[in-house]
């Protein structure tokens, strides 16, 4: 979460005129290109074999994490799904100990337990990622469930990907959260695949958040590209949830750079659309707003850039030279 | 001491669960107004309101997974699956997110859920209605398994089970919810992993749950008249499992039987079996023998289903057999 106590509110045009104030622009761009940097990383880690299983990396898609994180306050929590690094991140989870736990070591977050699939820092309210798909949107639920009981005003925002609509947890958690009003915020990635499968092969319809009237819920679509729309949208969805209004659907159109997981090249993609979305960039189009905006010079951006990759290298090599956890370790926290 | 059926057993541990902690609620189908479609909630609504007992639409998943996520945020959620077969429903919820979800982040956090299900044949349900389902769920470390047999049981498990910091399964014997027997009054908790010797007797062990428990009860009675004298050991809880008070037992009579209401394969009974192989081989004087229901799902006409489930006199031969042996 990034803090920002005046700019919670609605912003309803990213107009230049309603832009947030400079430190806040400043943060939600390095949390973006820590993103994209580690991802970066967590590829490179893993060519040299020093990842186990799978990873799903999320570059492209780092204006929804971040955009909906950075609407978020202190007490909120958030689920994601197995790529979920990016939406962790965007949480404030150390990027130290993010990458441990991906490199299986002992100092990671879950202790390496969990690994790329499951990455959980309770201490920022990243409360799980789940690798079962649309499994964490009843978890999300119940989070909701206890905010509203406690009367904590706390609200708890669910990310999953388009092929999660077809899935029958995702209707069960939307009828729950609808029926009990729950303030919960269920962000959809569309990235436009299910892991090898385009979205129209699979789902009749084009727009997922059509997905919500079943449900008498609020929905909205907007540019998963443009961070500040997505900030927008979770905004008012947080102020609706907060005011006891319900929950909302969001529908965020995104685009994933890179395949499924590490052995899926995307040859599925037909030719020319990877380069239509790399020109709709999240991190480079939020880039140009800024130095057009007159925010930022294009050399405080260099210097931005070269100052978080440098910090997510030098998070990455105490990482790499952290140990494996102690064998004995393993039938630790099977029960409290 | 109260005389309480099975049903009031159950209710009354959770009005008192949900009177003592604030932070317990009852969600689940009809649990709420209708007072559960086995009655084992009547009247909590009307005391508690529907902040506390929740009806819930018919969604195994969300019940389950609502009841996980409330769980790690501050809540101590008590689910019903209103028949036991439903956790296929359910099964990733259970099998992958509630047993998993301490272990997988490393402990940090507790996930106090217990979940309440109507188990077991002898009704006349069929096949998808009358399960021992509790076999299921031996395969998933992380999850605590609850088998009452009396009212006392089902009244002092089910306030452990809401109690324990992890998940809990508590199996309610659909067949036992009318039975009558003496409840404690005020605590009566029963820790969870410690068996119940039912019955003393030096020459035969037997294991049983639920209402094989009292079927074994009965057959123990009829073979006392012949001069056979059979201990009976009711576990209560199989994960965690008293095989300490199991192996004494077996160190005493040479000879164990398992009888359970479930096919033998992936039992409950065959994980008995195999450890007191393990453990105490030397003092079995006869092979140890599982009595189960058949490898087939449970039929419906009376006639079948009696046969499938073990009978009294199905337990009487199967013990004479191997207390001659």
């Amino acid at each position: 979460m990034i803090s920002d106590d005046e700019n919670v509110g609605v912003q309803p045009h990213v107009g230049t005129a309603a832009l947030p104030e400079r430190g806040l622009l400043l943060d939600i761009q390095r949390r973006m290109l820590e993103i994209r940097f580690f991802e970066d990383e967590v590829m490179r880690l893993f060519m040299l074999n020093l990842v186990r299983g799978s990873t799903h990396l999320c570059q492209g898609q780092e204006a929804v994490s971040v955009g909906t994180c950075s609407a978020l306050r202190e007490g909120d929590t958030m689920t994601c799904t197995y790529r979920g690094h990016g939406a962790v991140l965007a949480m404030g989870a150390p990027l130290d100990r993010t990458m441990a736990e991906i490199l299986g070591k002992a100092e990671g977050l879950c202790g390496g337990k969990g690994g790329s699939m499951h990455l959980t820092d309770l201490s920022v309210g990243a409360l799980g990622s789940f690798a079962i798909v649309g499994a964490h949107l009843p978890f999300a639920t119940g989070a909701a469930l206890s905010a509203q009981h406690l009367g904590t005003g706390a609200v708890s925002v669910a990310f999953f990907g388009d092929g999660t609509t077809n899935i029958g947890a995702f209707h069960e958690a939307l009828n729950l959260a609808a029926i009990w009003k729950l303030p919960v915020i269920f962000v959809c990635e569309n990235n436009l695949y299910g892991e090898y499968s385009p979205l129209a092969s699979t789902t009749p319809v084009e727009r997922l958040a059509d997905r919500a009237s079943s449900y008498a819920m609020t929905a909205e679509r907007v540019d998963g590209n443009d961070v500040l729309a997505v900030r927008n949208a979770v905004a008012a969805a947080a102020a609706r949830a907060r005011d006891g209004k319900g929950p909302t659907m969001l529908e965020a159109l995104t685009y994933r750079q890179k395949g499924h997981s590490r052995t899926d090249a995307g040859a599925y993609r037909p030719p020319g659309e990877l380069d239509e979305w790399l020109a709709r960039d999240p991190i480079a189009r939020f880039e140009r707003l800024l130095t057009e905006a007159g925010v930022v010079t294009s050399a405080d951006l260099a210097e931005l850039r070269e100052r978080t990759e440098a910090l997510v290298r030098e998070a990455t090599e105490r990482a790499l030279a952290w140990s494996e956890p102690d064998a004995g370790r393993r039938l630790e926290d099977v029960f409290a | 001491m109260s005389e309480l059926t099975f049903r009031e057993g159950v209710t009354r541990a959770l009005a008192e669960e949900l009177e003592r902690d604030e932070r317990v609620l009852v969600l689940g189908e009809d649990v709420g107004a209708a007072g559960g479609v086995f009655q084992a909630t009547a009247g909590l609504f009307d005391r508690f309101g529907p902040r506390r007992v929740r009806d819930t639409p018919i969604s195994e998943q969300a019940i389950v997974g609502c009841a996980l996520g409330a769980s790690v945020t501050g809540l101590r959620p008590v689910a019903e699956i209103m028949f036991a077969d439903f956790a296929g429903v359910c099964f990733d919820q259970i099998a992958n997110q509630l047993a998993k979800y301490r272990y997988m982040t490393g402990g940090q956090a507790s996930v106090p859920v217990t979940i309440r299900m109507a188990n077991g044949g002898g009704v006349g349900f069929a096949a998808q209605h009358s399960q021992a389902v509790e076999n299921w769920f031996l395969n998933v470390p992380g999850l605590k398994i609850c088998v009452p047999g009396t009212p006392a049981d089902a009244y002092g498990l089910l306030k452990a089970a809401i109690r324990d910091d992890n998940p809990v399964l508590v199996f309610e014997h659909k067949r036992l919810y009318p039975e009558r027997g003496p409840v404690p009054d005020g605590d009566g908790v029963v820790e969870l992993g410690r068996a119940a010797i039912v019955r003393t007797g030096s020459d035969v062990t037997v294991v049983a749950t639920q209402l094989m428990r009292h079927r074994a009860l009965a057959a123990a009675e009829v073979l006392a008249g012949d001069g056979i004298d059979i201990e009976i050991i009711d576990p209560r809880t199989l994960v965690p499992l008293d095989l300490e008070t199991i192996v004494g037992s077996v160190t005493k009579t040479g000879r164990l039987v398992c009888v359970q209401e479930c096919p033998p394969g992936g039992s409950w009974g065959a994980t008995v079996v195999a450890s007191v192989v393990e453990q105490a081989w030397e003092s079995l004087d006869v092979p140890p023998r599982l009595v189960s229901g058949d490898e087939s799902p449970i039929p419906y006409a009376g006639s079948l289903e009696d046969e499938w489930l073990p009978s009294v006199d199905r337990i009487v031969g199967e013990l004479r057999d191997v207390a001659s042996a």
